[in-house]
């Protein structure tokens, strides 16, 4: 594919994300309304909270600073450039040389640590409580999420996004092997855990002793909380998309050809929405754990990728 | 004369001027004097280490300055990334120190102390015998200490911290000169050449001896786990500039004794030295961050840091090792040059850091995150610097720390299915390691950056806050450009590493990566391009403000109240503090730190149900060494009360102990004679 080809595709990533993460976060939010018999704001609730948050007067609590301000926008734009690296519809993202699945990871927890800081700038017991808690999350995801990394780029030989998916898509019998389940099932749980859903975060409370990313996101209003809230749907999605990538990657286009990039985009639509719906389902039955039990939820993922790993290396 | 040679030369008379100029010169020049001296050394050091990269070695010998051996120096491309190193570091601090050691500091020892100690650092990458690199050790350990003493009137922990620190640093000598002198007696003098002739002839239990104790000795100077007692004690009672001197250029020397013997000298080895080295490497890294992401003391903090990253080197040098001896020497070259990296990276954030400490405590007096918070109103030019440095510190793109933690990351990841035998525990167990380092770290300076900096002043000292004096702003500003620079273009850095790597490992003969934008390992696949993704950053962020202001409201930005549960203004009372934020990763890790803590709870003289004070203490106690060191401390101090009764006063007595060591020195003489 031709780069400018590859500059299109990359941008269609981009905007598919962009235009469907608040909607992904409308079907989660509509199927657990019906789940629970209630009948729901509708799909398209979160672009009409997203207009209306726009719409409002930009305020800066007291005391903040430019980091408080400059914040949401790091969240953004770090989402936004995985979104263009990750292979969801095309394996010819002309960023795949710059940032690999490390950087990928990197650049998400970049967008976390920005936020935690905004957090702790606001100099309010909730803002310090929430970035407090992040990180402790974090620090305890990062080595699920690079050992899974490191368990599906070893039977490739390299963690370089697009010859993941592309070796996959060439050996699709490779993916059927115990190293995958365990590797997914520990990618699975870390997923979870950096988007804070259920069981580790609870997105919809406001209840000081539970919330996490709520927490710090406490003093945003206006535009700056719409960026926040459209980065939270955007990295959900393309964590989700990234997922789907990784272990079932079939779709994704690897020519360049206007009907394949139609028909990927529509199977990554499909594949996200299915495991959001999945995800949303889930989410009904489970209560948010204790804060301190989420470590052993996190040890047992680390477990799942250690054993990956260590299968990788005997069943190759 | 070469122009390496020249310029080692200027950095060394450099820093002898800056001595002369400190001891006669008149006092109301000395800082200003001194600092510009040191600084020129530093740039003459960095021309010299730059000019050994690149090719040109540089070899003299001096045998009349030291009776028996006589000195000889010889700076190759491996001594050259060191003195690079010590000259950078050395340039920073020296200009920086020009304003700190205004009040206190500025007597005629401690200024002398910094050019000499900046001297011995020049003189250890280059020393090309065992003589000259034992006497340039001593002299770097007894400059540090001499300047870790510097502040004793003023606080009683100086002096405390000062003896443990001569303490080990001698002990860790002593390691280093048995197995140095060990391996010398295999050879016909005792030069590095001779003694690389003699060591392919050495017994493998020999040279296992002499790996594993000058292992002990340098991991000691490069406050590995479990030596690393001294550390987090020396590093925050020394002088802001030193401790930037002590923890970026000289710890790192540990890690240049290692590759200098293990792989220079003895030739790589087999592999189980190398899991050694690797075991000692993941259990700094992973206890080192522990510690400092519970630290609330700054600059105590930036001590367990250190650990941390000499961690990471030392797992990068142990994998290039265990590459070495499983045959795979592109991998090898790959670790190698991951490890050096860091060195360089760690040695440039770790100096913006700790000078970043040091004007906090200028500007308020303390070192206590709990009690800083604020300073980004007050000193904005040095919180800005402060950031970039943890943003270095805890290996996010687009800091520099990211570059050598993903080199790193590579050689694992390529490593495991076809490192040898073994390494498919060894390196997810490595991995994971250097996983929650990354992850731990992250916290810590997160915790750092936001309590300290950011948010509301939580004492006085932290309100009264002034921008620290423009000398002092200068030498951050020039470590903080070495950061940037360091992030932004390692294309340019990690190609010239390559003749540094075959010193160590011969066979590799090719850089670890190539391209000019982008970083793509040579011999595996994988690519990154920090400059690049920066880049790509700056226009995503300045994409979405724009975005913002095409799609939002006009209306102007509002100063709002914070939200306060309408009790009234918050006070800086109930913000979170380093402690508290801290706290659930204390929780979550209270089996391997065992934190002391305890609440006390008086109650009122008339009812049990009321409460008139409660107190709540917390220490996080350095585990390792209550266990490993209180013990032989309490056996020493044993020996010492016993050892009273063999001295009672008489002059006899004593005439008789002397009578008794001749007869014994004599028989022991007359057995070992033939």
């Amino acid at each position: 594919m031709s780069v400018i080809g590859g500059v299109a595709a990359a941008g269609l990533q981009v905007l598919a994300v962009g235009a469907g993460a608040p909607l992904l976060i409308g079907v989660m939010r509509q199927v657990r309304a019906r789940l629970e018999g209630r009948v729901g704001a509708g799909v398209g609730q979160p672009w009409r909270d997203l207009r209306k948050l726009m719409r409002k007067e930009p305020l800066s609590p007291r005391g903040t600073s430019e980091v408080f301000r400059i914040a949401p926008l790091i969240l953004v734009a770090t989402t936004l450039i995985v979104a263009a690296v990750v292979p969801l519809v095309t394996t010819a993202s002309p960023l795949d040389s710059v940032a690999d699945l490390f950087a990928v990871v990197a650049l998400l927890t970049l967008g976390a640590v920005a936020l935690a800081l905004a957090g702790i700038d606001t100099g309010t017991a909730f803002g310090g409580m929430g970035a407090s808690r992040e990180m402790t999350i974090v620090a305890l995801v990062e080595p699920t999420l690079l050992l899974a990394v490191l368990a599906v780029s070893v039977r490739v030989g390299s963690t370089n996004l697009s010859q993941i998916v592309t070796s996959t898509l060439d050996d699709p019998a490779r993916v059927i092997s115990p190293v995958t389940v365990l590797a997914a099932t520990a990618l699975a749980v870390a997923i979870i855990a950096e988007t804070g859903r259920l069981p580790v975060d609870n997105p919809s409370t406001h209840l000081e002793l539970t919330m996490v990313h709520e927490a710090m996101v406490l003093e945003y209003a206006g535009p700056d909380l719409a960026l926040v809230e459209w980065a939270s749907a955007m990295r959900l999605t393309v964590f989700l998309g990234l997922f789907a990538g990784l272990f079932a990657p079939w779709g994704i286009a690897t020519s360049g050809s206007l009907a394949a990039l139609a028909v990927a985009l529509v199977v990554f639509m499909i594949k996200v929405a299915v495991l959001g719906v999945a995800l949303a389902a889930g989410e009904v039955f489970l209560a948010k754990l204790r804060l301190f039990r989420v470590p052993e939820l996190l040890a047992g993922s680390f477990v799942f990728a250690l054993l990956a790993v260590v299968a990788s290396f005997f069943l190759a | 004369m070469n122009p390496v040679g020249l310029s080692w030369a200027v950095a060394l008379g450099g820093t002898v001027a800056a001595a002369l100029a400190a001891l006669a010169g008149p006092h109301r020049s000395r800082r200003v004097v001194v600092g510009v001296l040191t600084a020129i050394s530093g740039a003459a050091g960095v021309a010299a280490g730059v000019g050994a990269l690149t090719g040109s070695t540089f070899t003299v010998a001096l045998p009349e300055l030291l009776p028996l051996f006589g000195l000889r120096f010889h700076l190759d491309p491996l001594g050259g990334v060191f003195v690079a190193v010590t000259g950078g570091v050395t340039m920073a601090a020296a200009v920086y120190g020009i304003g700190y050691t205004r009040h206190g500091l500025d007597g005629r020892v401690a200024q002398a102390g910094v050019p000499v100690f900046v001297a011995s650092m020049v003189l250890v990458p280059a020393a090309a015998s065992v003589a000259t690199f034992l006497v340039t050790w001593e002299l770097m350990a007894l400059t540090s200490l001499l300047l870790v003493l510097a502040e004793h009137r003023r606080r009683q922990q100086v002096a405390e911290a000062g003896l443990w620190y001569a303490v080990m640093t001698h002990l860790g000598l002593m390691a280093i000169m048995i197995g140095l002198v060990l391996l010398a007696a295999h050879a016909p003098d005792d030069g590095f050449a001779a003694l690389r002739d003699a060591a392919g002839g050495l017994s493998p239990a020999m040279s296992a001896t002499v790996f594993v104790t000058t292992l002990v000795g340098f991991s000691s100077k490069a406050g590995a786990v479990p030596l690393h007692a001294w550390l987090p004690r020396a590093h925050p009672e020394a002088p802001s500039h030193v401790s930037a001197l002590m923890s970026a250029a000289m710890v790192s020397l540990g890690a240049y004794g290692i590759m200098r013997v293990g792989f220079d000298l003895l030739g790589g080895g087999p592999r189980w030295w190398w899991w050694l080295v690797l075991a000692i490497g993941v259990v700094s890294a992973v206890y080192g961050i522990l510690q400092a992401a519970m630290s609330t003391d700054l600059k105590r903090m930036l001590g367990y840091s250190t650990t941390e990253n000499m961690g990471l080197v030392l797992i990068g040098l142990g994998a290039g090792g265990m590459f070495a001896a499983a045959g795979q020497h592109v991998l090898a070259g790959l670790a190698l040059a991951a490890a050096l990296l860091h060195v360089i990276n760690h040695a440039a954030f770790k100096t913006l850091l700790f000078l970043g400490a040091g004007s906090v405590l200028h500007a308020t007096g303390t070192r206590d995150l709990d009690a800083l918070g604020g300073l980004r109103d007050r000193m904005p030019a040095t919180t800005a610097l402060f950031g970039l440095g943890a943003l270095g510190a805890s290996a996010l793109p687009p800091g520099n720390a990211f570059v050598s933690e993903w080199l790193l990351f590579q050689g694992l990841v390529h490593g495991l299915p076809n490192g040898g035998p073994g390494t498919y525990v060894v390196v997810p167990i490595a991995v994971a390691a250097v996983a929650l380092t990354a992850g731990l770290a992250i916290a810590t300076f997160v915790k750092a950056f936001g309590v300290g900096f950011l948010a509301k002043p939580r004492t006085d000292a932290a309100h009264r806050a002034v921008e620290s004096p423009a000398t002092m702003l200068v030498g951050m500003g020039l470590a903080g450009a070495v950061c940037a620079a360091l992030a932004l273009l390692p294309t340019r850095v990690v190609p010239a590493l390559a003749d540094a790597v075959a010193v160590t490992t011969p066979a590799v003969t090719r850089p670890a990566v190539e391209g000019d934008l982008t970083l793509r390992l040579v011999g595996v696949t994988g690519s990154l391009s920090p400059l690049l993704l920066t880049v790509t950053l700056l226009v995503a962020v300045v994409g979405t403000a724009a975005g913002v202001r095409l799609v939002a409201t006009r209306r102007a930005r509002r100063q709002a109240r914070l939200w306060d549960c309408g009790a009234g203004p918050m006070s800086a009372r109930m913000e979170y503090t380093a402690t508290s934020f801290a706290e659930p990763l204390q929780r979550v890790f209270d089996d391997v730190i065992e934190p002391e803590q305890g609440v006390d709870v008086t109650h009122h003289r008339q009812s049990r149900y009321l409460v008139d004070t409660i107190v709540y203490r917390r220490r996080v106690p350095d585990r390792i060494e209550r266990r490993l060191y209180q013990p032989v401390l309490a056996l020493v101090r044993a020996w010492g009360v016993q050892g009273r009764r063999l001295a009672n006063g008489s002059v006899h007595r004593y005439l008789g102990y002397g009578f008794c060591s001749i007869v014994v020195a004599l028989v022991m003489l007359a057995v070992t004679w033939s």
